[in-house]
């Protein structure tokens, strides 16, 4: 079959360009955002927004704070990774054959590693002049979610990282074949080590379900074909890279979607890419993230045919889906419930904390249900609404409330926080080290006020100012008094609408 | 005497047997303990079909050998990890309900435990858990703290939906610590999100008015998170008045590769629970009172891949186990000279009759209007 249509796309992207370009010139004068909308736009690309990004960004108009974000998005993190992602690869072979303390020694040390590898993603969403490459980051890797838990290396955890990240605004076509042959993904989803014989399906499911069509637009047929196309795609025993296996390689005629031939994993990723419903699943998932709970289907229909004609550039997808009346609509402000991450960094961000040490961080967002690098499973975290249940709620509220009350709720709380009220039978469950992990660090961690009331001042406001940054809607429950920074400060935090972005 | 201690007397007393008689206590009600074994239990390796010759045919490298299973019947036997099931086996109190699934199986994951935990058809797509629909119609007694409690998971589940009062907690303690931080007087909003905030706030004060975090227990669980839950929930249990269903969950069964040593620590986890939380329930003088039953959202490809694994399949077994179940083997043994065409079971027994089973067993719920159609019981319970 034939592959790609370069020229075709080219001509596509360029016309769609200009389309863009004529589009923004003609725009009603550019009127500045204005406070709540920039605060807007900042959290739903970023994590948390300072008084001062608040005011900086209402100057701008849609169209200018638009294009910031996306000329400003990077390809690379800003800091260094931690160490040990440049030492070789320990082969999963010599690990089996290791004795049995060995290898008990490599888990944990894998274990600390995957922490370090948390610490730093935080620190970089915390620090990275572009947090919105950040956000699509862990888009992509709510996306192509993999379990650090299987793949049992950090370092091929790390590697997966970067590429999310380097293609995060990129193209989705690339990404998408990129992400097919990341070795984190052939261990995670096992097609590492299938062969012709039989197949293994459960990257070929994923690929249609999860990735690219959504549930109910394959078959099972279709499945067990595409199985068969990927078979092959492995890895390198010795170096843990990339290594395509022709012996694995199921190189008969299959037939899948329709299309018959002898087809291989890039065939398949080719006509998984030239279904509508692939551009249609994708661009719902990112409006989910981005605008509103519910996506509206005939803009994912106009957005998703845009997306479609860009050759899935994923940059223009974002730029019409951020300058769309929905994303701006006062209906959608607060419509859509603050992840762990959003809620932990966001809030760090926000009331500038920066500690030294972010695994209590970390550990926070992990019991609060969003373990970076250990999704639940391959559909990644269901998110909305079910971030919230009464468990989680409780967690959010309390560690708001420790973190705004800093020295005060030390005092006022003789009882620890956590404590371990069943016993514990042998060794702590990974949720007991993460609780004592967060409370242990919790502690060194406080609001500077003074602080915050100068950039609240600096920002030219008092208690509506507070508002305007805090909360997305209004809150639920009437805030204490108004001349107090502080004091409104904590309420809203504690207010439902807090939970809200 | 405190009014639990005559409770818990009472439920010892020979008198007050299973049929609980009406009027007894009218705010007392069964418990159900689900147990959710998260990726799609391979079913063949669990109670294993070891006479049938396409068993080892299919499995050259998965099959069990015949001598380690704890056979249960001349054809069937456990996996050996499952060994503390066994004495439940004996004592006649563990139901083995094999060919469970239903008509047009869907092989995704996210699909079939949304179907499970609907208890819709296939093609049907329902918004509210078959727990929280059977709720909203027979709410659990004013006195109860909540109507289901999902010990140490994410999802509701089957409880999730507007018509159930549900909590979601892994330490009572904890919970009831936390618990000063919600507000519990009625607050809405238009904002969807922020009205399921308040609505999961206003249950949580609700709830942690009257739960009970129960007493320490002398029965040991496994360590591990499963334990843990098993054992909070065995403590929320020896409250009667706590809630009409608790959920527990055990994950990894998505055994694509390398089944074997995964599976077996898996199945070892799950026996040993369901043994250890017998224990307790016996301890608390509840276990004439509740149903244990597992679920998952399906079962795995009888023949395996060359990976050492089994991919998604469909039909499966699973287990009810309580003081009032009359053990055996219910359902069918599954037919591998009869695949589908991808090479997958036939289910045996609609799984929508077993939920009747467990709402009519467990609350005498008329199974009708919340499963959309009548589905016959199974007789897996002493009358």
């Amino acid at each position: 079959m034939s592959r790609a249509r370069p020229l075709a796309r080219l001509a596509g992207a360029i016309l769609l360009a200009a389309a863009g370009l004529a589009g923004t010139s003609l725009a009603a004068p550019a009127a500045p955002l204005g406070e709540a909308a920039a605060r807007h736009l900042l959290v739903r690309t970023g994590f948390g927004a300072t008084p001062a990004e608040v005011t900086r960004v209402a100057a701008q108009s849609r169209e200018e704070a638009v294009e910031a974000l996306l000329a400003g998005a990077r390809t690379q993190a800003t800091l260094a990774p931690p160490a040990f992602v440049d030492e070789p690869f320990f082969p999963f072979h010599k690990l089996r054959a290791l004795p049995a303390e060995e290898r008990l020694a490599y888990a944990r040390r894998n274990a600390q590693e995957g922490l370090a590898l948390r610490e730093w993603w935080f620190r970089e969403m915390l620090v990275t002049p572009s947090p919105f490459t950040e956000r699509m980051t862990l888009f992509w890797h709510g996306h192509f979610a993999t379990s650090q838990q299987k793949v049992r290396s950090s370092r091929l955890v790390h590697r997966q990282n970067a590429l999310l990240r380097r293609h995060a605004l990129g193209s989705f076509r690339e990404l998408l074949s990129a992400v097919s042959k990341d070795p984190a993904m052939l261990v995670y989803l096992d097609n590492a080590g299938s062969r012709r014989q039989a197949p293994n399906e459960n990257f070929a499911r994923e690929v249609m379900e999860l990735f690219t069509l959504g549930e109910g637009h394959y078959t099972e047929r279709d499945v067990k074909e595409a199985a068969r196309a990927f078979t092959g795609w492995s890895l390198d025993r010795d170096t843990g890279e990339y290594r395509y296996r022709p012996f694995f390689h199921d190189g008969g005629t299959k037939t899948v979607l329709g299309r018959t031939g002898r087809l291989d994993g890039e065939d398949v990723l080719a006509l998984l890419l030239e279904r509508p419903e692939t551009a249609a699943f994708v661009t719902r998932k990112l409006w989910r993230e981005l605008v509103s709970p519910v996506p509206d289907e005939r803009e994912v229909e106009r957005l998703a045919a845009l997306f479609r004609e860009a050759d899935y550039a994923i940059r223009p997808l974002l730029r019409a889906m951020l300058l769309s009346e929905a994303f701006w609509s006062p209906a959608n402000r607060g419509a859509l419930v603050k992840s762990p991450v959003d809620l932990v960094v966001g809030t760090l961000h926000t009331f500038g904390i920066r500690p030294f040490d972010l695994r209590p961080a970390v550990a926070a967002a992990a019991l609060l249900g969003q373990n970076l690098m250990s999704p639940p499973n391959v559909k990644g975290w269901p998110g909305g609404e079910a971030w919230i249940d009464s468990s989680t709620l409780l967690g959010r509220k309390q560690f708001l409330d420790r973190l705004m009350r800093g020295a005060d709720a030390m005092l006022a709380q003789p009882e620890p926080m956590m404590a371990a009220g069943t016993p514990a039978a042998g060794a702590p469950t990974a949720e007991e080290r993460l609780r004592r992990m967060m409370e242990r660090g919790l502690a060194t961690y406080a609001v500077d006020w003074e602080r915050w009331r100068r950039e609240l001042a600096a920002a030219g406001g008092g208690a509506e100012r507070s508002q305007v940054v805090l909360l997305a809607v209004g809150p639920v429950d009437p805030p204490p008094d108004p001349a107090d920074a502080v004091a409104l400060a904590r309420a809203f935090a504690a207010d439902p609408a807090y939970q809200l972005r | 005497m405190e009014r639990r201690d005559f409770l818990r007397l009472a439920a010892a007393s020979p008198l007050v047997a299973w049929g609980l008689p009406a009027g007894a206590d009218a705010s007392r009600r069964r418990l159900l303990i689900l147990v959710e074994l998260k990726g799609g239990n391979d079913g063949l390796n669990t109670v294993v079909p070891f006479a049938d010759p396409h068993y080892a045919r299919l499995r050259p490298r998965l099959a069990l050998a015949r001598d380690s299973l704890l056979a249960v019947s001349e054809t069937a036997g456990l996996h050996p990890s499952l060994e503390r099931l066994l004495p439940l086996w004996k004592e006649g109190e563990l139901a083995i309900v094999q060919g469970l699934g239903y008509p047009d199986p869907n092989l995704s994951h996210f699909r079939s435990i949304e179907i499970w935990d609907t208890a819709s058809s296939s093609h049907e797509y329902l918004g509210e858990g078959w727990l929280a629909r059977s709720f909203a119609r027979n709410p659990s007694p004013a006195g109860f703290a909540a109507d289901g409690v999902v010990v140490g998971g994410s999802d509701l589940g089957p409880l999730a939906g507007a018509g159930a009062r549900a909590i979601a907690l892994s330490d009572p303690e904890d919970f009831l610590r936390k618990a000063r931080l919600a507000r519990g007087e009625a607050r809405t909003s238009a904002n969807a999100s922020l009205a399921h905030i308040l609505k999961v706030e206003r249950d949580i004060a609700r709830s942690a008015d009257r739960l009970d975090p129960g007493r320490d227990l002398r029965t040991e669980f496994a360590p591990g998170p499963f334990g843990a839950a098993l054992r909070t929930a065995a403590r929320l249990a020896a409250n009667p008045h706590g809630a009409s269903v608790i959920r527990v969950s055990l994950a990894g069964f998505d055994t694509h590769a390398n089944q074997p040593g995964v599976h077996g620590q898996l199945l070892r986890q799950l026996g040993d629970g369901l043994a250890s939380l017998r224990e307790a329930l016996v301890e608390t003088g509840r276990w004439t009172d509740t149903l244990v039953a597992t679920y998952s959202e399906f079962g795995r490809r009888p023949r395996e891949n060359e990976s050492a694994g089994t991919d998604h399949g469909t039909a499966s077994v699973h287990f009810v186990t309580g003081g009032a179940v009359k053990g055996g083997l219910y359902g069918e043994a599954p037919r591998l000279d009869r695949l589908d065409g991808q090479g997958n079971l036939a289910f045996a027994v609609d799984f929508r009759r077993y939920y009747a089973t467990l709402l009519e067993g467990a609350w005498g719920a008329d199974p009708r209007p919340v499963l959309g159609g009548r589905f016959e019981r199974l007789g897996l319970l002493h009358s």
